[in-house]
């Protein structure tokens, strides 16, 4: 039974080992928990899942597979025989002893089982659980099937609906959107990124002890440089349908400058022209030429737009088409112009990936920096976008 | 000798479980949750609870997986050598041991608190992966392999501010600690304040909790704030009526500065506080 359930949260994509498998098997037998199914979920969760992103994935997973069982199913394999005795005195009147006897637990447990798997309703009220009809092992009229839970102690005030029916950790899931917590997860994946590219520099400290270890002849230590040397160029969309991500990006933008040292940073409004500006607020005061941006900074540095990329075509396409003043060239003209200077980019959108398809200049724009390159601001984005800033 | 939380130390069931399945089975714990849901405390308190010492290692950016088993002092040697100290004869004088080492040499089972361990390097946790394992480790300048008398209870607690390696994940048990629910709450300002006005207790946890609920806050208040908070209600002595103001949304609650500490939060909330009352 452990197995299957083992193989059922892989199939449910949760990273799980073999390792963690045999520790909940050690768990189980030096009797952590007992029947109960609540604490069988903790201690599961516990041993198995090293992820808060990943709670609510099993917590889902965990109902599919426990639906409409109260106790541990197949537990009774590890359960020692006088112990469902006990569990049956507690709970069963003579009558079920008296036919317990009879059939012997074993079959009673597997009508037991059956008998909870047909039950489709969740949440349904203890009296519906077990026939109550008189050919039920189990069928005395007031039965309650909390009674049944093998063994297990009562967790206190239980409520109808189950701990992991309960999806108290759904917004810690990473594939919903960035949002706060995730940003930060966002960070590591820029960071991991940002330790390619090892220089050596002078260790001091390992110089000095290593001399020491020589008796006082120089002994002269190199270690790999520890700051990153990545470059990243950030363009950064401020246009109005932007307003709605402007959390996200402010805590992108915040994370990938305590981590690139060499992080420049433009904003640019829907589509990038001849001009971008350093700082928002006074953006109609200080452009920057895009031809200086481009001649300023090297080939290896990488290109990041953020943006929602949603937008009149004209704005794409067009000489004049901009909202805010009058571009003689066109948006793809300048887009082109960045992407051949900094081949390696990429553009985040803030978007849902499945409306893409619907917005023209969407199109346009990934016509222009390529249709693999734009990502949704997403964790799983981030991710796939640094693996291709990195190829 | 199983946990259930102190005196002073609030553990909730899931916790609980936990940290006696850690201890059972002889496994690394990491706990991760918000800033102030007492994770750090949570190593202090077991420690107290199951009666064994405990051994603190509070990470920092620099920190080396090294400097738990020992560091090899070469630079006192080399001026112990040159003053012609005698010491110098014996390396051991010059090896310092390490959180991990007195733990392992400790003639009683132990608690060892790693505490924060996403502040170090990424490969930090990698290098400990061995003597965690195998709760022994190799002093190459004794020649003598140093084992775990006793193999510690390691409590290792992350504010998730770099991912930890999945061959260390997998060694580890895993816990979460949520944030606490109202309930829970209570229980936890109970055992700082014993003698804390019923009253005055429920309406500033109303209060509390509905100021954690304010869209866009920078840094939700946590329990050690609510706790100073109480702390300074109590001090200034003020009355539970202050706190009711039935639409508590727009009155703004006596000494939030020691709730919202980020300057932009206090303006945000200012500023909700404003309009709402113009509102109305
Ligand atoms: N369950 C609890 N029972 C009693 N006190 C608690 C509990 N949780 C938090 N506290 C209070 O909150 C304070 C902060 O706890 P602690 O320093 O352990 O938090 P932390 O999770 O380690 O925070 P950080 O992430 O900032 O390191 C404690 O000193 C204690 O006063
Ligand atoms: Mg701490």
């Amino acid at each position: 039974m452990l197995v299957d359930f083992f193989l059922h949260l892989k199939s449910r994509q949760l990273p799980v080992s073999t390792k963690e498998l045999l520790a909940l098997l050690e768990a189980l037998e030096a009797r952590l928990v007992t029947g109960s199914l609540d604490d069988f979920y903790l201690l599961s969760r516990t041993l198995l899942i090293k992820d808060e992103a990943l709670y609510d994935r099993f917590d889902r997973a965990f109902g599919e597979y426990f639906k409409g069982i109260e106790a541990l199913p197949g537990f009774d394999a590890m359960v020692p025989e006088e112990w469902l005795e006990l569990a049956a005195r507690k709970h069963l009147s003579e009558a079920d002893r008296a036919r317990l006897q009879k059939l012997g637990y074993e079959k009673v447990l597997e009508q037991l089982n059956e008998r909870l798997a047909e039950q489709k309703e969740r949440h349904a009220g203890g009296s519906k659980w077990i026939g109550t009809a008189g050919t039920s092992p189990f069928g005395h009229g007031g039965y309650n099937p909390e009674g049944v839970r093998i063994g297990g102690e009562s967790v206190g005030n239980r409520t109808a609906i189950k701990v992991w029916d309960q999806r108290e950790f759904r917004n810690l899931d990473d594939t919903v959107d960035l949002g706060v917590r995730n940003i930060k997860v966002a960070l590591r994946r820029l960071r991991r990124f940002a330790r390619k590219g090892a220089a050596t520099e002078l260790d001091l400290d390992g110089t000095i002890a290593g001399t020491a270890r020589n008796g006082g002849w120089l002994d002269l230590q190199l270690r790999p440089e520890r700051h990153n040397a990545i470059k990243v160029l950030l363009f950064l969309d401020v246009g109005g349908s932007m307003d709605d991500h402007i959390q996200a990006c402010e805590e992108l933008f915040s994370a990938a400058r305590a981590e690139f040292k060499h992080l420049e940073h433009f904003y640019f409004h829907n589509c990038v022209y001849e001009s971008v500006w350093k700082d928002n607020r006074r953006r109609h005061g200080e452009k920057l030429p895009t031809w200086d941006v481009i001649h300023t900074y090297g080939p290896d540095y990488k290109l990041i737009f953020v943006g929602d990329a949603s937008m009149s075509p004209y704005e794409v396409g067009r000489p004049g088409g901009s909202v805010e003043h009058w571009n003689e060239e066109a948006g793809d003209i300048w887009l082109q112009r960045l992407v051949d200077a900094w081949p390696r980019a990429a553009w985040l959108n803030p978007l849902a990936e499945n409306y893409w398809n619907y917005t023209p200049s969407i199109g346009m724009i990934r016509a222009v920096i390529g249709n693999d390159r734009m990502f949704p601001l997403t964790l799983d984005g981030l991710e796939r976008a640094m693996r291709s800033l990195s190829k | 000798m199983k946990f259930e939380g102190t005196d002073s130390y609030v553990a909730t069931r899931d916790l609980t479980l936990a940290v006696n399945a850690a201890v059972a089975l002889q496994r690394p714990l990491l706990i991760k949750g918000e800033p102030g849901t007492g994770k750090t405390l949570l190593a202090e308190e077991v420690a107290r609870a199951l009666n064994m010492p405990l051994f603190q290692w509070h990470v920092k950016s620099t920190t080396k997986a090294q400097q738990g088993l020992y560091e090899y002092d070469a630079v006192s040697r080399l001026r112990d050598s040159q003053l012609g100290d005698p010491r110098v004869e014996d390396i051991s004088h010059y090896i310092m041991h390490g959180v991990l080492w007195q733990a392992f040499e400790c003639e009683q089972p132990s608690v060892v608190l790693i505490d924060e361990i996403d502040k170090a390097d990424i490969e930090f946790p990698n290098d400990l992966l061995r003597e965690l394992d195998r709760m022994e480790f190799h002093c190459y300048e004794l020649h003598r392999t140093i084992k775990a008398k006793h193999r510690p209870l390691i409590i290792i607690t992350s504010n998730n501010e770099k991912e930890l390696p999945d061959a260390f994940l997998r060694r580890c048990f895993f816990h979460y600690i949520k944030f606490p629910d109202k309930e829970t709450m209570q229980r936890i300002v109970e055992v700082h304040f014993p003698i804390l006005k019923h009253e005055l207790l429920k309406e500033a946890l109303e209060v509390f909790f509905d100021l954690r609920e304010v869209p866009g806050l920078k840094k939700k208040p946590s329990t050690s704030e609510l706790i100073d908070w109480l702390k300074l209600l109590l001090a200034e002595d003020i009355p539970p009526e202050v706190l009711r103001a039935k639409d508590a949304k727009d009155a703004i609650p006596p000494l939030h500065g020691a709730l919202l500490k980020n300057e932009q939060d206090v303006h945000l909330f200012e500023r909700l506080a404003f309009m709402s009352r113009r509102k109305s």
